[in-house]
């Protein structure tokens, strides 16, 4: 196996409160090869984001990784100091969030923002950046880039900008994408477009890239690989299908059958009782117990072990496959 | 079954110039956004219809004059024979007022903060003065909260409880249709599975009616007895959820569903259709998807189709 570009281990995200630290994200490892991309699927709440946000070193205040490592090409980006955490940003790792709009500098021509991030982070003269800056938007599939480079991002529709802000996010031929929800605000054909684009783009470049998103059809559709969290922690990973056809969690299993796509035919959904828990109020044992319609003792008693089965693993006790006994 | 709703070539204009001076000062001429256009459909009662389409396709503007907040500029929307706008006796006003509710996309911007949910969720009987004696406990325990809860406020709960508290307050005065815009975009999966599920269990135990808008087609598919799918403000195509989605007849229909993420279509690649709704103050000439529709012939730029009987269905197209 080749060498992995981003490598997380043990990853712990606390939050600190006047009443407690809270763990937003607790002891989550993944890897994201070259070229591959690795949808994160969770609920709102999950840590989904929370892990995405530490990686580019995004946490502030009441947040911060307190334990873990992320390694980065093989050399460990979690302590670097803030100045060398700057430089990194936007070279190695390019980011594209949900809101476009708000990405983006309004009154900042978007031909400037772009040859401001390329001349940050690479060696180029200004007329070199502005030459780079039209082809970078003609990747991205804008008509007519040599005269939108002059425009305002208020000039853009909405998945326009989006295309832009993918720009600027590449621009610098990172190895890491993060991209948190970045179809959530858009409309089906515009998120097509997108998701056609960001698939391109990490096919012909090798970029690795971390896709956060709560829907499973678009990841289905472009993730190799999936991480599902719940409540902080990883409950399942694993190739894509695997998961998604055949899932070992019973939270990865409730939340297929939560889906209206997965129900065609069906009276009815298949609904998960009651909401995740409030991270102040986590059950003791396996976080999911509560919702669980297997749990047994063991489940409330103790918190799951890592499961390895195969390429992907499942954090439960019984894994839909076996026997519940108990 | 009897039609409970029926909407007669609606139409909805709004003025959006600039000011006078302005307009004196540049030149300029009055600018009008057609959001809705000529929209025509029956909703059976005890049934579900759902709107579809992108933003800016008129889907809430739709809802908004079904329930009165807006006043059409064109057309009537009837609902059990009466028509709001036009209707004069103010018994029937009243009558068919309390018959009507409406369920909105963001539950925590539909609550008053400061008020308890026990107020909140009678208002709409006290406002007529009805009896309220025990309703709103009734109310909560039927949409799957618990009676004690009345006297919690909004904040509360969580999304989908308080998307559960929004229903109670819809069904309190026990209303013929409800109209939900987008009631579970919010809303994480299992939780929508959870309000769709209430949502279905409410319509057959009460004999409900509803107007379902959404853009998601997985769960208008899921949900829906009758689908009208909305491109600029024009019903473009109406059917069953199933012949809908295997036999789709109108072109963006058709882009519609291929291009939205399919559940089980792994590593598919799909050829993403092209361009992005046109703008709704300067509509295309003919019909509004011609630019963006890979059939489009030198009729569909000239002449605007009318919505056909085509099977079961009714498309605008002139070459479904």
């Amino acid at each position: 196996m080749t060498e992995p570009i981003l490598s997380i281990r043990n990853l712990v995200v606390e939050i600190k409160t006047r009443h407690a630290i809270l763990k937003a994200v607790d002891c989550v490892s993944y890897d994201i090869a070259p070229g591959e991309i690795l949808g994160v699927v969770g609920e709102s709440g999950a840590g989904k984001s929370m892990a995405g946000n530490a990686v580019i070193g995004l946490l502030s205040k009441p947040f911060s990784v307190a334990d873990g490592e992320i390694w980065l090409k093989g050399r460990r980006i979690d302590n670097l100091s803030r100045e060398k955490m700057r430089r990194l940003r936007g070279k190695e790792i390019g980011v594209v969030f949900q809101d476009p709009l708000t990405s983006l500098n309004p009154l900042i021509r978007i031909g400037d923002q772009l040859v401001e991030t390329i001349m940050e982070h690479l060696k180029l003269s200004k007329k070199e950046a502005e030459r780079r800056a039209i082809s970078a938007l003609e990747e991205v599939g804008i008509p007519a880039a040599a005269k939108r480079v002059n425009s305002y991002p208020h000039e853009f529709s909405g998945g326009m900008r989006q295309r832009v802000v993918i720009a600027l996010a590449l621009c610098a031929e990172p190895s890491l994408i993060i991209a948190d929800e970045p179809t959530t605000a858009l409309d089906v054909s515009v998120q097509a477009q997108i998701i056609a684009l960001l698939k391109r783009l990490c096919r012909e470049r090798g970029t690795a890239v971390m896709l956060i998103t709560h829907d499973m059809g678009v990841v289905a559709e472009t993730a190799n690989r999936v991480a599902v969290m719940y409540a902080g922690r990883l409950a399942e990973i694993g190739p894509v299908r695997d998961v998604l056809t055949n899932p070992k969690h019973p939270y990865t299993d409730g939340l297929m059958g939560s889906t209206p796509a997965a129900a065609i035919g069906l009276e009815k959904l298949r609904q998960i009782p009651g909401s995740m828990p409030r991270l102040a109020r986590l059950p003791k044992g396996c976080a999911f117990s509560p919702r669980c319609n297997r749990a047994t003792d063991k489940c409330v008693q103790d918190p799951p072990p890592d499961l390895t089965a195969g390429e992907g693993y499942a954090a439960c006790w019984y894994s839909l496959k076996t026997e519940c006994t108990g | 079954m009897s039609t409970l709703v029926s909407v007669k070539n609606l139409s909805k204009v709004f003025d959006v110039s600039k000011p006078w001076l302005n307009r004196v000062i540049e030149r300029l001429p009055k600018a009008h956004l057609t959001a809705t256009s000529d929209v025509d459909f029956d909703v059976e009662e005890n049934a579900v219809y759902s709107l579809v389409g992108e933003s800016g396709s008129g889907k809430s503007t739709i809802g908004k004059m079904v329930v009165g907040l807006l006043q059409p500029t064109e057309g009537n929307v009837e609902i059990n024979g009466v028509d709001l706008a036009s209707e004069t006796d103010i018994e029937i006003i009243k009558q068919s007022r309390t018959d009507i509710q409406m369920i909105f996309q963001d539950p925590y911007a539909s609550m008053n903060p400061r008020w308890r949910v026990r107020d909140i969720i009678l208002e709409p009987v006290v406002a007529s003065n009805g009896d309220t004696e025990g309703l709103a406990e009734k109310l909560l325990e039927q949409v799957g909260l618990a009676a004690e809860d009345a006297t919690k406020f909004p904040h509360e709960f969580s999304g989908g409880q308080r998307q559960r508290i929004c229903i109670a307050r819809a069904l309190a005065s026990a209303p013929k249709l409800i109209v939900c815009d987008e009631p579970t975009s919010a809303l994480d999966v299992s939780v929508q599975a959870q309000v769709l599920n209430l949502m279905d269990d409410l319509k057959s135990e009460l004999g409900l009616t509803y107007l379902f808008i959404s853009h998601d087609l997985t769960v208008v598919r899921h949900i829906s007895d009758r689908i009208g799918v909305l491109y600029l403000g024009r019903l473009v195509e109406e059917g069953t959820p199933d012949q809908l989605f295997d036999a789709p007849k109108h072109p963006y229909t058709q882009m519609l569903i291929s291009s939205a993420p399919k559940i089980d279509g792994f590593g598919r690649e799909v050829d993403p259709p092209q361009g992005e709704i046109p703008d709704p103050i300067d509509p295309p000439s003919g019909c509004a998807f011609h630019p963006r529709c890979p059939i489009a012939t030198a009729k569909c730029k000239s002449e605007r189709p009318a919505l056909r009987e085509l099977d079961d269905n009714r498309v605008a197209c002139h070459l479904a």
